[in-house]
C-alpha cells in the first residue's frame, strides 16, 4: 500500500477501479480456493461434464434420440458401434446419457437459482423487518422445511403437469426454505452491527439499508449455498423422473433410470442401462458438494480445519 | 422540571437544540407472540438542555445512566417516549418520512466503535460518500468524489486514499472517517457518542483536537457524550451530569469541575486520577458504595439516595428539582446541594 500505487489508482475512474476491485476480489477468492484440493477436484470434473454437456449437440447427431430412426438391437450389450449399449428401444446409452447430462444440469441449476432467489428475498425481508413480518415469513418457511419436499413436488407436479418449466419450478419452489433460514440468520447478524444504525441516522431508507449494507454481507453465503443446492436439486429432478413424474418429452438421467426400471433392465442384467445415468448423478452431485464445501470454507473461515 | 436550564458562562450564540422533559421508557414484555407488558426501563427520564451554536455541550456518567439512549433520541434513531426536541424550531421527533430524512441534515452523529460502524465491504469513499446517495439533491453525483476527497483532506486524511477499505486504517484514522461522513452533509450539530473511549489514549487527543478544530472552522455545535471526565474537561463549554437518565448537574466546565455541588458530581470528579503523584492520597476522596439501581425500578424521591451519604427522609419522598442551590449559580438536583472542592488537594 504505497502512497504512489493509491495515488496511480486515484486518477483513473470510478468504473475502472470497481472493475479492479472486483477483479482483486476474484484473485483473492481463487487464492483461497486453490488450497482447498477436494475443491479443485471437484471442480476439475465439474468444468468437464459441463464441457462435454455443452459440446453434445455438435459432436452428436440429435437424430440417434429418435427411436424411429436407430438401427440397435433391444438391449444390446455394449459393443464397438455402442460403447454403453442399448436401451429398450435401440438407442445408443451413451447418447442419452450425454443429452441426459444437459436437460439434468440445466433444471438442477435453473431451480437453485429460482430457489436462491425467493430463499434470499424472503430471508433478507424477514430479518430486516423484525417483528411480524418475520414471524409470518418464518412460520411460512417451517411450513415448507416440515412438509417432505418430494411429497410436495409430487403434488405439485401433478397438479400442474409435468414438463421442463413446471419441474424447474416446482422444485424451486419446495427447495426455498433452507436458504431463506441462513439468509435470515446472517442478515440478523450483519443487521446488528452499528454500521447499519449509522445508515439509519444518516436517513437510509430500507431498501438503502437491504441493497447497499444487507445484501453484499449475505452474498457469499448466498453463493456458497447456491453451489450446495444444485446437487440437491439434482437429486430431486432424478428422484421425480425415475418416479415417472419427468417431462416425457425431454431425457434426463431420472427419466433414463425410470425407463430402464420399466424395460426390466434389472432383472435382463442390462447393468449398462442403469449404470452410466446413475454414475453421472453420482459424479455431478459429488462435484457440486466438493465445490460449496470449497467456497463455503473460503467464504467462512471459521470452517477451516485447525491446521491454518 | 419544566425549568428550562441555561447558565452564564461563553455561551451567547443562539440555541440550536433544545431538549424539552425527553422521557425514553423501554417496555419489558414476556411472550412471544402474544406480548404483555411487564414494566419499563426508564432510560431517559426528564431531561431539559440547550445546545447553543458554537458551543460543547459534554454529557457525562457512569455506564447504563441513559447517556447513549439520549444521543440516539437526538438523531432520531429512537423515537422518545414523550417530550420534544427541537432543532432550530423544529420539533424533530414528530417528524416522519421525508420530512425526517431532511432535518437529518442538521443534526449528524459520530459514533463510538471505529472498527464495527464501518462496513468492511464498502470503500472509503463509498462509505463518506454514502450520505450523498440518500440524500441525492445536496451533491449531483459527477460532484461527489471531489466532495468526499475535500473531506478526508478536511478531516486530515490523504485524499488519494479514497479507494481503500477500512481495514487498511488505524483505529484513530477510522474514526476520521466516520467524523468526514459526519460532515458530508454539512450539519450544524454533531452528536458525539463516546467518540474517543475506543482509540488508544495518544490518539485520543489527536481526535479530539480534531473536533475542536473543525468547530472553530464551521462554526459546528456538539453534543459530547463521554465517561471520561478528563477528555470532557478538554472540549465542553458546559457540562451536564446523568444519573439513571435524569440530569442531576448542569453548569459550565469550570461550574462543574471547581464547584460541583451535587454529591454525585463530586463522587465522580474524586474518582478521576491524578497525573501529579505528589497530590496522591492528599485528595478528598468520595468511595460509592453499590452499585447503579435498575433503571427499570428506580429508588423513589432522589434517585441518588441509595448511594448517597447525605441522603435523609426528604430524599425518599420529593424529587429535587435541577435549579441553583446552595449559594451557587448553577443548577443542581439535589436537596443538599452544596460546593465541595474534590478535585484540588487539600493539605
Amino acid at each position: 500500500m504505497s502512497a504512489q500505487s493509491s495515488g496511480q489508482t486515484a486518477l483513473t475512474s470510478a468504473r475502472a477501479i470497481a472493475w479492479a476491485r472486483r477483479r482483486a476480489a476474484l484473485a483473492g477468492f481463487w487464492r483461497e480456493y486453490r488450497t482447498q484440493r477436494t475443491g479443485l477436484v471437484g471442480l476439475a470434473f465439474l468444468l468437464m461434464v459441463i464441457a462435454l454437456a455443452l459440446a453434445t449437440p455438435w459432436v452428436t447427431d440429435a437424430g440417434g434420440l429418435d427411436p424411429t430412426k436407430v438401427h440397435g438391437g433391444r438391449l444390446d450389450a455394449p459393443s464397438l458401434a455402442y460403447p454403453l449399449g442399448t436401451d429398450e428401444l435401440g438407442r445408443s446409452v451413451l447418447l442419452l446419457t450425454l443429452w441426459g447430462a444437459r436437460v439434468s444440469l440445466l433444471v438442477g441449476v435453473t431451480a437453485t437459482l429460482l430457489a436462491i432467489v425467493i430463499g434470499s428475498l424472503v430471508g433478507i425481508l424477514a430479518g430486516h423487518f423484525g417483528g411480524w413480518t418475520s414471524w409470518v415469513l418464518m412460520r411460512l418457511a417451517d411450513w415448507f422445511i416440515v412438509v417432505p419436499t418430494l411429497v410436495l413436488a409430487m403434488v405439485l407436479l401433478l397438479v400442474l403437469g409435468s414438463n421442463l418449466f413446471t419441474i424447474i419450478v416446482v422444485i424451486g419452489v419446495a427447495s426455498w426454505a433452507g436458504t431463506a433460514r441462513l439468509i435470515r440468520a446472517q442478515t440478523l447478524a450483519v443487521e446488528g452491527r452499528p454500521y447499519l444504525e449509522r445508515a439509519r441516522a444518516l436517513g437510509a431508507g430500507h431498501w438503502h439499508q437491504m441493497s447497499r449494507h444487507v445484501l453484499p454481507n449475505v452474498m457469499p453465503l448466498v453463493l456458497a449455498s447456491t453451489t450446495l443446492q444444485v446437487a440437491s436439486a439434482i437429486l430431486l429432478e432424478s428422484t421425480l423422473s425415475f418416479l415417472g413424474l419427468g417431462d416425457p418429452n425431454q431425457i434426463s438421467w431420472g427419466t433414463m433410470l425410470h425407463r430402464a426400471y420399466e424395460a426390466g433392465a434389472v432383472s435382463y442384467g442390462a447393468w449398462w442401462y442403469l449404470l452410466p445415468p446413475g454414475l453421472g448423478i453420482l459424479v455431478v452431485v459429488l462435484c457440486f458438494t466438493l465445490c460449496g464445501r470449497a467456497m463455503e470454507s473460503v467464504v467462512n473461515p471459521r470452517l477451516r480445519g485447525g491446521g491454518r | 422540571m419544566t425549568h428550562a436550564v441555561t447558565s452564564g458562562g461563553m455561551s451567547a450564540g443562539e440555541v440550536v437544540l433544545e431538549v424539552r422533559d425527553l422521557v425514553k421508557y423501554f417496555p419489558i414484555t414476556r411472550g412471544v407472540v402474544f406480548k404483555r407488558k411487564i414494566g419499563e426501563v426508564k432510560a431517559v427520564d426528564g431531561v431539559n438542555l440547550q445546545l447553543r451554536r458554537g458551543e460543547t455541550l459534554g454529557v457525562v456518567g457512569e455506564s447504563g445512566c441513559g447517556k447513549s439512549t439520549f444521543a440516539k433520541l437526538l438523531v432520531s434513531l429512537e423515537k422518545p417516549t414523550s417530550g420534544g426536541i427541537s432543532v432550530q424550531g423544529q420539533d424533530i421527533s414528530r417528524l416522519r418520512g421525508r420530512e425526517l430524512t431532511r432535518a437529518r441534515r442538521n443534526i449528524q452523529m459520530v459514533f463510538q466503535d471505529p472498527y464495527t460502524s464501518l462496513n468492511p465491504r464498502m470503500t472509503v469513499g463509498d462509505i463518506i460518500g454514502e450520505p450523498f446517495a440518500i440524500h441525492p439533491d445536496v451533491a449531483p453525483p459527477q460532484d461527489r468524489r471531489r466532495r468526499v476527497q475535500e473531506l478526508l483532506d478536511l478531516v486530515g486524511l490523504n485524499p488519494d486514499h479514497i479507494n481503500r477499505y477500512p481495514h487498511q486504517f488505524s483505529g484513530g484514522q477510522r474514526q476520521r472517517i466516520g467524523i468526514a461522513r459526519s460532515l458530508a452533509l454539512k450539519p450544524e450539530i454533531l452528536i458525539c457518542d463516546e467518540p474517543v473511549s475506543a482509540l488508544d489514549v495518544s490518539i485520543q487527543a489527536q481526535v479530539v483536537n480534531l473536533l475542536e478544530g473543525l468547530q472553530d472552522e464551521l462554526g459546528l455545535s456538539y453534543i459530547f457524550i463521554a465517561h471520561d471526565l478528563s477528555v470532557v474537561r478538554h472540549i465542553a463549554d458546559r457540562v451536564a451530569v446523568m444519573y439513571l437518565g435524569k440530569v442531576v448537574e448542569v453548569g459550565t466546565d469550570l461550574d462543574i469541575y471547581d464547584h460541583p455541588t451535587h454529591p454525585y458530581t463530586q463522587a465522580l470528579l474524586s474518582a478521576v486520577p491524578v497525573p501529579d503523584p505528589a497530590l496522591r492520597g492528599h485528595r478528598d476522596q468520595i468511595v460509592l458504595e453499590g452499585d447503579v439501581p435498575s433503571p427499570a425500578n428506580p429508588p423513589s424521591g432522589c434517585r441518588f439516595r441509595t448511594r448517597c451519604w447525605k441522603a435523609q427522609e426528604i430524599c425518599a419522598t420529593d424529587v429535587p428539582a435541577l435549579e441553583p442551590r446552595g449559594g451557587s449559580d448553577h443548577p443542581s438536583a439535589c436537596h443538599f446541594a452544596e460546593e465541595r472542592d474534590v478535585v484540588h488537594a487539600i493539605d
